[in-house]
């Protein structure tokens, strides 16, 4: 687990300048949605959050649909499928490896947030950690079907075409947060969303893991 | 395989039992039970929408449990079950929808709203659709079979979470009619749509498993032997 890990992470490294460029493409869509809305300063801070978010799905898609393209070179999925471990833990170790990946760029978009729409907070511990539930639930399932894609034809289309419905509730629960963080929170009704989060992640964080090994076995 | 099947009438059977059926219970429904005292005509259309929400459950269910008895036989015919299925759940969801958006314009004064049931139609349509394509372009048999079913698994257990999570944003929709709920004026008609709809929906998807139980045998087939010779 450890050394799949480390595998996953020195391969992020030495492809660094891909991640430049989709925080690069993730800010952009963030100053984007802005001319969408028009430059209303109390419409852009109250929507802060649902572009947060978008920027960053959008961005995961280009992340995501890239990270079994090492392993499809070469043929090189079937020798570390001969490795003498499960192939869960290929999967694991690859879906935190993104899950690390798309919560530096969510880090990284939120001072972009800040900036651009007027939305500053002062509770940062829970702005990390929804960003965290969030983009765990959006690799749980992204990385599995990455690995299917990958297999595919056009799986440039397919890996949004798939991933983008079923993480609806990932994306309803983290604006919501989100936005409770930025606009206050009276009611404290952001523990309801974290907890849907968590069982979001759980959920599908058991069951991706469950399903990898029919994926990528001949 | 489903390719020489035991019944080979019973889809055309059903299909003729299900318009029988519907277009009995449509007749009921249009012309002889009461309108209703609130919505007036347009109510007239539950006699279609309520038995195609049924029906559409029971065809996620089904795909759903197809998807599942793949995976554990790896049996091609579980396999012509799921595309059967998912092409079925699709048609049955949109028209869902598009009849959901004839009612709600008149009743609610939208098109659209952003109701649980409808979200979560909506969403597992959506997923349905990418499965669907998926298939086009995954083309190794054994390869798109387990594929399709992993996503289709993949996708039906969202569809609670989907609901849940949309319950809280935001409500609007009716309870569920059933007939305990509506009149007893009301209950033929839909009981008969609804058992139409079963059986038509019963047929299509055992026509269209064959079908794509036939184009699997002839995509795993070995080349025929005239043909082996001339190369060798």
């Amino acid at each position: 687990m450890i050394a799949a890990l480390r595998k996953e992470f020195l391969l992020q490294w030495r492809t660094r300048a891909q991640a430049v460029a989709v925080f690069v493409f993730g800010a952009t869509s963030l100053l984007l949605f802005s001319f969408a809305i028009g430059p209303n300063a109390a419409a852009l801070r109250q929507h802060a959050a649902g572009f947060l978010w978008l920027g960053l799905l959008l961005s995961s898609t280009l992340t995501l649909s890239e990270s079994f393209h090492a392993e499809m070179e070469n043929r090189a999925l079937e020798g570390l499928l001969l490795l003498p471990v499960s192939p869960r833990v290929l999967y694991y170790g690859k879906a935190l490896a993104n899950t690390v990946q798309l919560m530096l760029l969510g880090i990284a978009l939120v001072p972009v947030m800040v900036v651009l729409y007027d939305a500053g907070t002062t509770r940062i511990p829970i702005v990390l950690l929804i960003i965290a539930l969030g983009t765990a639930g959006i690799s749980a399932p992204g990385t599995l079907y990455s690995a299917m894609t990958a297999q595919a034809r056009a799986k440039q289309t397919l890996l949004p075409l798939l991933l983008f419905p079923l993480i609806v509730p990932v994306l309803l629960a983290s604006v919501k947060a989100t936005s409770l963080a930025i606009l206050g929170d009276p009611m404290d009704q952001s523990s309801a969303w974290l907890a849907l989060l968590v069982a979001f992640d759980g959920i599908y964080w058991s069951l991706c893991g469950l399903l990898f090994d029919r994926v990528v076995e001949d | 395989m489903l390719a020489n099947p035991r019944f080979p009438k019973l889809p055309y059977a059903l299909m003729t039992l299900g318009v029988v059926c519907l277009l009995i219970g449509s007749y009921l429904g249009l012309f002889v039970a009461p309108p209703e005292h609130y919505m007036g005509e347009v109510q007239r259309i539950m006699y279609v929408h309520v038995p195609t929400a049924w029906n559409w459950m029971l065809a996620v269910l089904f795909t759903f449990g197809a998807a599942i008895a793949y995976l554990f036989t790896s049996d091609f015919k579980w396999d012509a079950r799921v595309e059967a299925g998912l092409e079925v759940g699709a048609l049955l969801g949109f028209l869902l929808c598009c009849q959901g958006a004839i009612w709600a314009k008149p009743t609610w004064g939208v098109w659209w709203d952003w109701d649980p049931r409808l979200t979560s139609t909506a969403v597992l349509l959506c997923s349905f659709a990418g499965i669907l394509a998926l298939r086009r372009f995954v083309d190794e048999p054994t390869k798109r079979a387990v594929l399709s079913s992993v996503a289709t698994i993949i996708a039906s257990v969202d569809l609670p979470i989907v609901y849940f999570s949309v319950r809280w944003w935001n409500s609007l929709h009716q309870m569920q009619s059933s007939p305990a709920t509506v009149s007893s004026q009301f209950h033929l008609p839909l009981r008969l749509n609804a058992f139409g709809i079963l059986f038509l929906m019963s047929g299509f998807i055992a026509l269209r498993a064959r079908i794509a139980s036939q184009r699997l045998s002839s995509e795993l087939a070995p080349p025929p032997q005239e043909l082996v010779g001339e190369l060798a």
